[in-house]
């Protein structure tokens, strides 16, 4: 662990759940299947063989169906879940602590200082009031009843609360409730936050909302997030990375688009195929690159398939675009829509959803360009094999 | 069985007796201090504690009422002298029984050694062990609060353990994933998420209490048992009823005062 600020590094991490792991972990090794581990040993394999790291300031969701093993790994890190084997590094400040070798203090240190977590049923002690709530772990890391109580202010006014303060939870909707937890994680200040599918109890617009509000809590204050979570929508909207999750095994971990791209194994691709691409793709992945483009005897670059279409550069850069023989006006796009009849030039980074509201708006196809350089088009067809979720074939 | 009692009689008497008289000088203790005062000012003052716990009118109008019409029926000093004997072993109850039953909660080997003897105190007739605790504490209000506990005491450590096992798991773990020491997870959250279920065992305990009060005056102890036995000997109807009303109207009282208000839910 060097320079590159690894908040979590985990390691060949084995968990079982049972009386008799290393009965368990002997037939783990022999390649037995978790069911059969089950049937002989009555232990659960919870995670095998896990092996990833956190960076900071990384949103990392942990993604998979239930039962795939995602909340175990999560419950490891703060030490909810026993690790069998492996090694589970956490940074604490400018040192590395290996969970499977800390005692009980260190543990309690972690927890109250690096470590925090929100709960999928909230899990908010229905006798305190929300500000008592929000102090909890001030409390229990030893702080006085003065200064908790004005930090969990604080963080209650953050999302949104503070005229709740002294209400019950449970006059609180479930998602001002889940906002709580959110408050309450905050307070306790630490580096990590830990969220086992926080959202999932929400009702959808509920859920978005508050997404929306992580994402931008996670601007401001650069936590490295660990997030478990069921709904591949939810981990391609806020992850910055997602690791998927089966039967107990880490299958993959990447970055959004590269899940949604390149899936490594058919049940990957399975939940990719249900994902909505206009929140994931970006024009990078989608466009026809400027080397795929051929050149017509006028040196004009054709970027279409019916050859109606073309630009031409001046070093590199786009210097006329038309359609026949007609040259037609370009606009640098910033946002917004298009102009009916005028070329719209995007960078690469362009959504692939305000791509297609481009190319709908200009009804010509969107022309990108990098630092300069021409570097692509994009077309119908780019767009059509991304929402049939294939991969992208050049024209 | 014989020959263990009359051990203990031999070997321990002093040690009974030690029990017995600073547990007598207790109870008398405090029933004299209650006494002195005057009983009208008893009855504001329970009627302030109604106010105050329950904030119900009714509730205060019910007790100032009762209160007036046992002191009427001439029952005022009985009365005392059973509800010290009823708060002491309640007291004892509690003392006693909710740290077993958070022990039986966190070691289900130690709950399953208890079971037993649980069932075994609460469904034994009182009178069976009411014979060796008046051998060995005496004739008095020591061996009737003594056979009380024993009758009283398994509702608090049931309802005990039942409310600490049944914590909802995710505030445990919230607790923990906090960063809560043992200590602070029972007093912090185990404690206070089982103190609907801790209530119901002492109103429990309380009105088990209270059904032993007129056994206890079989063995000596003072207060309302004692015009129900006499009444008994005596065939005198309209004397058991009076007593026996007022018996009803105490436990009435001390239900509705320890009963958990509706937390609005």
């Amino acid at each position: 662990m060097s320079t590159e600020q690894n908040m979590i590094e985990i390691e060949n991490l084995d968990v079982v759940f049972g009386d008799q792991p290393e009965q368990a972990l002997a037939l783990l090794d022999q390649g037995l299947s978790r069911q059969e581990i089950i049937d002989q040993t009555g232990s659960v394999v919870g995670v095998h063989n896990a092996n990833i790291s956190v960076k900071q300031g990384e949103i990392c969701v942990l993604m998979g169906l239930s039962g795939s093993g995602k909340s175990s790994l999560l419950r490891t890190l703060n030490g909810l879940n026993p690790i069998s084997r492996g090694s589970l590094k956490v940074r604490d400040g400018d040192e590395i602590v290996d969970l499977v070798t800390c005692d009980e203090n260190t543990m309690r240190h972690l927890r109250t200082n690096r470590i925090s977590m929100v709960f999928q049923k909230f899990a908010l002690m229905p006798w305190l009031t929300v500000l008592e709530n929000v102090a909890f772990g001030l409390e229990m890391k030893g702080i006085s009843k003065k200064a908790r109580q004005q930090s969990a202010m604080e963080k209650l006014e953050m999302v949104g609360l503070a005229e709740w303060a002294h209400s019950k939870p449970h006059e609180l909707s479930g998602g001002m409730q889940q906002r709580v937890g959110l408050a309450r994680a905050f307070a306790m200040d630490t580096d990590i936050l830990l969220m086992d599918e926080p959202f999932s109890a929400l009702d959808p617009l509920i859920r978005a909302q508050l997404q929306d509000e992580l994402i931008e809590l996670q601007r401001k204050m650069k936590k490295t997030i660990l997030f478990v979570s069921h709904d591949l929508d939810e981990a391609l909207k806020i992850g910055s990375h997602i690791a998927i999750m089966e039967s107990a095994k880490i299958i993959q971990h990447d970055k959004p688009e590269d899940i949604v791209l390149n899936p490594k194994t058919s049940y990957v691709e399975d939940f990719v195929a249900h994902t909505n691409p206009l929140n994931v793709l970006g024009g990078r992945t989608l466009m026809t690159g400027k080397e795929l483009l051929s050149e017509d005897s006028s040196n004009r670059i054709i970027i279409d398939r019916s050859h109606e279409y073309w630009v031409t550069l001046d070093n590199g850069k786009i210097k006329e675009a038309g359609k026949g023989d007609q040259v037609l006006p370009i606009e640098d796009w910033q946002q917004g829509d298009g102009e009916k009849g005028k070329f719209a030039v995007a960078t690469p980074d362009i959504s692939m959803r305000d791509a297609i509201n481009l190319r709908y708006s200009s009804r010509l196809p969107v022309l990108l360009q990098e630092d300069g350089q021409f570097a692509g088009v994009l077309n119908d067809n780019n767009f059509y094999y991304a929402l049939l979720g294939k991969h992208f074939v050049a024209d | 069985m014989e020959a263990f009692v009359d051990w203990l009689i031999g070997n321990a008497a002093g040690f009974f007796d030690a029990i017995a008289f600073s547990l007598e000088w207790l109870i008398l203790g405090v029933t004299d201090l209650l006494l002195m005062a005057p009983a009208m000012l008893l009855i504001a003052l329970t009627a302030a504690l109604g106010w105050w716990l329950q904030r119900s009118i009714g509730l205060v109008i019910f007790v100032v009422a009762s209160l007036l019409l046992i002191s009427n029926l001439g029952y005022w000093t009985e009365m005392i002298e059973t509800l010290v004997l009823v708060l002491m072993a309640t007291f004892m109850c509690v003392l006693f029984g909710i740290p077993l039953g958070i022990l039986a909660a966190h070691y289900p080997k130690f709950h399953i050694a208890i079971r037993p003897v649980l069932d075994l105190m609460q469904t034994i007739p009182t009178f069976v062990y009411l014979i060796p605790t008046l051998i060995l504490f005496g004739l008095g209000v020591v061996p009737g609060l003594i056979s009380t506990i024993i009758f009283a005491i398994a509702a608090p450590i049931r309802l005990t353990a039942l409310g600490i096992s049944s914590v909802p798991e995710e505030l445990l773990e919230a607790g923990k994933a906090f960063g809560a020491t043992r200590w602070k997870l029972l007093f912090k959250v185990e404690l206070p998420a089982a103190m609907p279920n801790i209530m119901a065992g002492v109103t429990q305990c309380i009105m088990l209490s209270l059904s032993m009060v007129v056994i206890a005056a079989l063995v000596g102890a003072d207060g309302l048992g004692k015009p129900v036995v006499r009444a008994l000997n005596t065939v005198n109807i309209s004397q058991g009823f009076e007593a026996g009303l007022a018996i009803v109207l105490v436990a009435i009282m001390l239900d509705r005062l320890c009963k958990q208000p509706n937390r609005d839910h």
